[in-house]
């Protein structure tokens, strides 16, 4: 890796790592494998990681590593960064149902940006979208690479209650609900996966690093039988190698 | 089995099943959550004779009325809800043997803000993604998601072979902790601390901030001076680290704790050290903290510090039960686990209470394995 890793320390248990300045996948990216190598190393005294676009927050218990250690450890792993093979991320396919009452804004998304609805979904569902981090809500996937053709301004009003596994976009963004939860995106779908299962272990389907690609399906009923599938574990998720 | 130990009467305030925290899921967007008052929750896991990670009930400032359905051995720590047992004031900071129809109640806080009630076994709820602990926001854990309510019957785990319900108190030199209205908080500076001129620098150590009623498990509010940003609030999203002081917009304080949210997008001037985190959390609404600054070394120390407390009360109440080991190093006391880190006195054979002897260990100290001659002293 060119560039030494900044340290912030974050109280007397933790410290950022930063690796860049700005949202941008390659720097992203460098967050993912490092944060994956530290693991392979099995650091004592290592308690947590949060990735975040740019930085890694490491939790540690300084009774059984100290700061200047573990920070020369997350450096020295840092600079070995080329030359260390982690996994690659994955592709995690989300089939998902675009507009009717899945997708009440799906119109108004067209509208705005004066397509088609039809445009609409194939823009939205024709891109892989990097999970840059996760956070908000357990399960909540901060995505990137929505078309700017597709940028749609929040409700006015946000509704009250958004059933979970609804898809929305926010301006530049879109997103999966994990849970259900109020909130003002514009819902252009829904699909019948659960993303956040708090008994599943991961319990997230996908993991920041990874790539999210949406696949429409063409009916309710198609709908309605992938989630009885669904309920009844008899569903597995579909993933593909990134690159 | 486990066997209902009590039924809550009253609910209290807000009383949640809390333990240590639920740490390896931040990376998921899943909070710690776990006891705002660590150290608390640790004493009175001691004391009832639990392991330190025990569940226990985190109370806030009006405690709940329980009845106890079988007889067993408890212990209150963290501050002082004015509980009484049977209608008798409730010795606190050290165990208590309760008898079935025994009923525990609080007339209210006296000191402090948060109290932690252990039960022997430790308190038995579901584990969720490592952890027992309550997260409200999004109803993960703890007994049903929720804080209790009236009518709740609650189990405990088994007792581990060979323990018994035993009475402890703290050695004789320790006293229970008095909290006041006034809390210095000591802080290191950063991450963000850069995004703020001199003067909010020295506002922050210079000013005394009141504690909001707006305060909760994810974070307290503090009134006070205005801290200013050199280029407004807004930072890239990063972690939230434990103790947090984050400054918003309005430039007034907001110290991050167990609820926080895993990441955050505002600028955070500096960070409570862990040791005085518990300290927060027993601040009550309109008391007033200061911050003093110190750095990662001094920090460090007064971890130690705490560590040694925890560990001699551990060692005091552990002499009764046979095949607990410590073992010294230059005359520093390490937990000695394997690398899954399992504590690796539960793979010796056991010895005879009492006992010492010297045995050659790998010890890994600060990432460095060196072998030892190690003391392995039993039942002490």
């Amino acid at each position: 890796m060119a560039e030494k890793p900044t340290f912030l320390p974050a109280g007397d248990r933790a410290v950022v790592v930063e690796l860049g300045d700005a949202i941008k996948p390659e720097i992203n990216a460098l967050v993912r494998n490092l944060m994956l190598a530290i693991e392979n190393r099995k650091v004592p005294g290592l308690v947590d990681m949060v990735p975040t676009y740019r930085s890694l927050l490491v939790q540690y218990e300084p009774l059984k590593i100290s700061y200047e250690h573990l920070t020369a450890t997350v450096e020295e792993v840092a600079r070995g960064l080329d030359h260390i093979k982690v996994e690659s991320p994955k592709v995690v396919l989300i089939p998902m149902l675009y507009g009717g009452e899945y997708g009440p804004d799906l119109e108004f998304v067209a509208k705005h940006n004066e397509l088609t609805p039809d445009e609409v979904v194939k823009l939205h569902s024709g891109t892989d979208y990097l999970v840059y981090m996760m956070g908000f809500a357990p399960g909540f996937p901060y995505l990137g690479g929505l078309s700017k053709k597709l940028v749609t301004p929040r409700l006015q009003t946000p509704r009250v209650r958004i059933p979970a596994g609804s898809v929305g976009i926010a301006e530049a963004q879109t997103g999966v609900y994990p849970v259900a939860s109020p909130g003002g995106w514009r819902l252009i779908g829904r699909t019948p996966l659960q993303l956040f299962d708090p008994s599943r272990n991961p319990p997230a389907l996908v993991r920041a690093g990874d790539y999210i690609r949406f696949v429409p399906l063409v009916s309710e009923q198609e709908y309605l039988e992938l989630a009885q599938k669904i309920q009844k574990g008899e569903y597995t998720v579909v993933t593909e190698v990134a690159e | 089995m486990n066997e209902e130990v009590f039924e809550v009467l009253e609910p209290g305030l807000l009383t949640t099943v809390q333990d240590r925290g639920r740490y390896g899921y931040q990376r998921f967007g899943v909070s710690v959550s776990g006891a705002m008052d660590v150290f608390s929750l640790r004493a009175a896991n001691i004391l009832a004779g639990n392991d330190q990670n025990s569940a226990c009930l985190e109370m806030t400032a009006a405690g709940p009325r329980l009845r106890f359905l079988r007889e067993t051995l408890i212990a209150v720590t963290g501050g002082d809800l004015g509980f009484t047992l049977d209608g008798e004031q409730l010795p606190r900071w050290c165990s208590i043997r309760v008898q079935k129809d025994s009923v525990l109640a609080s007339e209210g806080v006296q000191d402090g803000f948060r109290a932690y009630l252990a039960l022997a076994g430790g308190i038995e709820v579901p584990i969720l993604m490592g952890s027992r602990s309550t997260y409200l926001k999004s109803g993960i854990g703890g007994f049903q998601g929720r804080a209790l309510k009236a009518g709740d019957r609650l189990s405990v785990l088994p007792l581990e072979p060979g323990r018994e319900l035993r009475e402890r108190r703290l050695p004789e030199d320790l006293e229970p902790v008095h909290y006041g209205h006034h809390h210095d908080l000591r802080v290191i500076l950063g991450p963000q601390d850069s995004a703020f001129t001199g003067e909010a620098i020295a506002t922050l150590f210079d000013a005394k901030y009141s504690v909001s009623a707006t305060s909760d498990r994810v974070g307290y509010r503090l009134e006070g001076p205005v801290l200013k940003h050199k280029r407004g609030p807004d930072i890239i999203s990063d972690g939230s680290p434990l103790g947090a002081i984050q400054i918003p917009g309005d430039g007034l304080p907001i110290i991050l704790l167990a609820d926080r949210g895993s990441t955050g997008g505002y600028t955070k001037i500096a960070t409570v050290i862990s040791s005085d985190v518990g300290r927060v959390a027993q601040a009550a609404p309109g008391d007033t903290v200061a911050f003093k600054k110190v750095s990662i070394e001094d920090a460090h120390a007064v971890l130690r510090e705490e560590e040694s407390l925890l560990r001699s009360l551990d060692r005091e109440a552990a002499a009764a039960s046979a095949g607990s080991i410590s073992i010294v190093v230059d005359g520093e006391d390490y937990e000695v686990t394997d690398e899954q880190g399992k504590p690796l006195f539960e793979h010796l054979t056991p010895g005879a209470p009492h006992s010492t002897e010297t045995r050659q260990a790998k010890v890994t100290v600060g990432g460095r394995t060196q072998e030892y001659n190690v003391q392995i002293r039993r039942g002490f």
